[in-house]
C-alpha cells in the first residue's frame, strides 16, 4: 500500500515564496543609491568568501598532478604535465585502496545497522505508551550532549575485552552506538507525525505488530529515513575520533585515518604529490555525490537543527 | 492494539538499548567511577584514591591552559561563525537589487550557487579538511604565505602552526572555515519559510536593510539561531576540535601547549601517558564544562517564541 509521499518542508527557494506581491519598486533615489552600493558590497563579500572556499580544494587538486620539487619551488604554479603516476602511487603503494575498501565495509555494515535498529527503537518509542517511555527516550537523547572521549577511555577496555578490537566488526558496533541518538532522536520525530489509521487498519486486518512495522510504517517513513540516512552516511565516513582511538591497527585503517598516517609517514619518505593525491582521492567522490545530490544532502543535515 | 504489545515493545527495544547501553551509557558510568581511582590502564588493578585526581588537576597547569583553550572556542567560535553565517545569509537571501517590477525583496544574483558552494567544507571529514590546511599553512612551501608573497607582502611570512602566539587562531581559522556553509545554509532554509509581507510592512515603515535585519529577520530566526549555537559549542568541545589539534598541530597540541584543548588532553594521558584514571577526571570536567555552556546559552537565550 502506497500513501503520499509526505517529504520534510522543502527549504523552498527564496524567490518563489517572495514573488507573489507585485509592488513596484520606485523608492527614493536615496534609497536606491543606498541599494546600489550595498549590492556591490554585498555581492564583494560573497564572492570573497567563494573563492576562500574554492582556493584551497583547487590548490589541493593541482598539487595532486604535480612533481614534488614543483610542490615546494612553486605552489601555486599549474603543474608542468599531468603526473598520474602520483594517484597510482597513492593506490596501490600508499594503500588507499585498503583503506576505500576498509572504509566502504565499516560505513555500509553501521549504516544498514543504525537505520534499522534506530527505526526500530524510535517506532516503539513514538507508537506506544508503556511505563519507562521517557526515560528510554531521554537515554537515548542525552547521548548527543556528552563528550564522546570521555566514554572513550573505558570504551577502549570494554571493546578489548570482547575481542573486538582493531575489528571491523567492532568498529561497526561502536559507530551504531554511538549513531543511535540523534536518529532515535529524529526518526521518533518523523513517527509522531505518520497517520495512525493505516497501521490500526492493517492491525484491524489481522498484521502483527511486526509485519505492521516492516510492511505499512517504514515504507511511509521513507523520506526521513533518506535524511538521516545522509545524515549519518556522512558522520560515519567521514567519523575520526572513533577509529584513531578503537582501531590501531595499520592493516584495518579507515579512509581518515589512513591520511593522517601517510601525513607522518610521508614526512620522512617525502612523498607529498603521493600524499596529495590520496587527498584529493578521498575528497572528490563525496563532493561529487553532493553535487549530484545537492538537495538531499542540505536537507538530510539541516533536517535535525531545523525541528 | 494491546495483543502481545508488551512482547513487541521489548523484542524491538532490546538490541538497539542494549547496543547503546553496553557502548555508551555503560562507558559513561565507569569513567566517572575511574576518576576516583589511581587506574593506569596498562594493568587490570587499582584502588580508590577519593578526589585525588581532582586534586591533582587543580594544580595542573597544562589542564587549565587546555580549559582556557577549550571556552575560548567554546564561546568565540560559534559567535564567529555564526555572525558570518548570518550575515552571509541574509545577503544571499534578502540583500539582492530591488528590482523595478519585481518582488519587494529578493536574492542575490546567483544565490543558489553561493549556497552550493559554501556548503562543500561541511561535506568533506575534518580530518581531511585539517590535513589540507597543516600544509597550506606550511611557512616555506604552504599555499598561504605564497600567496602572501605573490602580492607582495614578502616580510609578512608568519610561522602560524609554529608561532605560539598565531597557532591557536590558525586552528579556529580552519574550524570557521569548515562550519560557516552548514550555517549558511540552515539560516537560508530559515530565511526562506519568513513571509515577505513582514518585510514589505518594514520597508513600508521606511526600515533599511540593517533595521530589517534585527527587527524582522534575526527575532524571527531565533530559534534556529540558538540551536546552532548549542550544536555549534559541543563541536567546538568535542570532536571537531580534536581533529584539527591533533592533526594540525605539533606535539600535538603544541608549539609549548599553545594550542591543547581538554579533549586532546583526555586523549593523551589515556593513550599515551597511560594515566587513564587521571584522564576520566579531566573528561568529568569536560563533561561539567559542556553540559555548562549547553545549559547557559538555553537560558540566556530564551524569548518569548514569536509565531508567523
Amino acid at each position: 500500500m502506497k500513501t503520499t509521499e509526505t517529504p520534510p518542508p522543502v527549504p523552498a527557494e527564496p524567490g518563489a515564496v517572495l514573488t507573489k506581491t507585485d509592488v513596484p519598486a520606485d523608492a527614493a533615489p536615496k534609497e536606491k543609491k543606498e541599494g546600489t552600493v550595498l549590492n556591490v558590497f554585498s555581492h564583494g563579500i560573497l564572492v570573497i568568501w567563494a573563492i576562500m572556499v574554492v582556493m584551497p580544494l583547487v590548490w589541493a587538486v593541482m598539487t595532486s598532478f604535480k612533481d614534488d620539487a614543483s610542490i615546494f619551488g612553486s605552489p601555486w604554479s599549474l603543474p608542468d604535465k599531468l603526473h598520474f603516476d602520483n594517484w597510482s602511487r597513492a593506490w596501490t603503494q600508499a594503500h588507499m585502496s585498503d583503506y576505500f575498501l576498509n572504509t566502504v565495509l565499516v560505513v555500509g555494515g553501521s549504516l544498514i545497522g543504525t537505520l534499522v535498529l534506530g527505526s526500530m527503537a524510535a517506532y516503539v518509542l513514538a507508537r506506544f505508551d508503556f511505563p519507562g517511555n521517557r526515560f528510554i527516550y531521554y537515554l537515548f537523547i542525552g547521548g548527543m550532549s556528552f563528550p564522546i572521549m570521555l566514554a572513550l577511555v573505558p570504551l577502549f577496555y570494554v571493546v578489548n575485552n570482547m575481542g573486538l578490537l582493531n575489528t571491523i566488526h567492532g568498529l561497526i558496533l561502536v559507530y551504531i552506538a554511538y549513531s543511535l541518538p540523534f536518529t532515535v532522536f529524529f526518526l521518533t520525530a518523523f513517527f509522531r507525525t505518520l497517520p495512525s489509521s493505516v497501521a490500526e487498519a492493517a492491525f484491524v486486518d489481522g498484521a502483527s505488530h511486526t509485519r505492521t512495522f516492516f510492511q505499512i510504517m517504514l515504507p511511509m517513513a521513507k523520506p526521513g529515513l533518506i535524511s538521516v540516512g545522509i545524515f549519518n552516511f556522512l558522520g560515519q565516513w567521514n567519523q575520526y575520533m572513533l577509529p584513531t582511538v578503537l582501531n590501531t591497527d595499520e592493516d584495518k585503517h579507515v579512509l581518515t585515518q589512513g591520511l593522517v598516517q601517510l601525513a607522518v609517514s610521508q614526512g620522512y619518505k617525502g612523498d607529498w604529490s603521493g600524499l596529495f593525491a590520496g587527498l584529493v582521492m578521498a575528497m572528490l567522490p563525496v563532493l561529487a555525490a553532493y553535487i549530484v545530490f545537492q538537495r538531499q544532502v542540505v536537507q538530510g543535515l539541516t533536517a535535525g537543527a531545523l525541528k | 492494539m494491546q495483543h502481545g504489545k508488551y512482547r513487541f515493545i521489548v523484542g524491538f527495544l532490546a538490541v538497539p538499548l542494549g547496543l547503546y547501553a553496553l557502548f555508551v551509557i555503560w562507558p559513561f558510568i565507569q569513567s566517572i567511577y575511574y576518576s576516583f581511582t589511581d587506574w593506569t590502564g596498562l594493568s587490570p588493578d587499582f584502588t580508590m584514591v577519593g578526589f585525588a585526581n581532582y586534586e591533582r588537576m587543580l594544580d595542573d597547569d597544562i589542564f587549565w591552559k587546555s580549559l582556557q583553550h577549550s571556552l575560548l572556542f567554546a564561546l568565540l567560535l560559534p559567535v564567529v561563525t555564526i555572525g558570518l553565517a548570518l550575515f552571509f545569509a541574509f545577503m544571499i537571501n534578502v540583500g539582492g537589487r530591488r528590482r523595478r517590477g519585481g518582488p519587494v525583496i529578493s536574492g542575490v544574483r546567483g544565490s543558489a550557487f553561493y549556497k552550493i558552494v559554501y556548503f562543500f567544507p561541511q561535506v568533506l571529514s575534518i580530518a581531511i579538511v585539517a590535513l589540507l590546511f597543516a600544509f597550506a599553512y606550511n611557512p616555506d612551501s604552504g599555499a598561504i604565505n605564497s600567496v602572501l608573497r605573490a602580492v607582495g607582502l614578502d616580510g609578512v611570512q608568519p610561522l602560524w602552526l609554529g608561532d605560539p602566539d598565531l597557532a591557536l587562531w590558525a586552528v579556529m581559522a580552519v574550524l570557521v572555515w569548515s562550519t560557516v556553509g552548514f550555517f549558511v545554509v540552515l539560516f537560508s532554509a530559515g530565511m526562506a519559510s519568513i513571509p515577505a509581507e513582514l518585510y514589505e510592512a518594514a520597508l513600508l515603515d521606511g526600515a533599511n536593510r540593517v533595521t530589517t535585519f534585527f527587527r524582522v529577520t534575526l527575532p524571527l530566526l531565533w530559534d534556529t539561531v540558538q540551536s546552532g549555537w548549542v550544536y555549534m559549542g559541543i563541536l567546538a568541545l568535542g570532536a571537531e576540535s580534536f581533529a584539527v589539534v591533533q592533526i594540525m598541530t605539533t606535539g600535538p597540541g603544541g608549539p609549548d601547549y599553545s594550542t591543547t584543548v581538554l579533549v586532546l588532553y583526555v586523549y593523551q594521558k589515556a593513550f599515551r601517558d597511560g594515566q587513564a584514571a587521571y584522564a576520566t577526571t579531566i573528561g568529568v570536567a569536560l563533561l561539567v564544562v559542556t553540559l555548562a555552556f549547553a545549559a547557559v546559552v538555553m537560558r540566556l537565550g530564551r524569548r518569548e517564541r514569536l509565531e508567523y
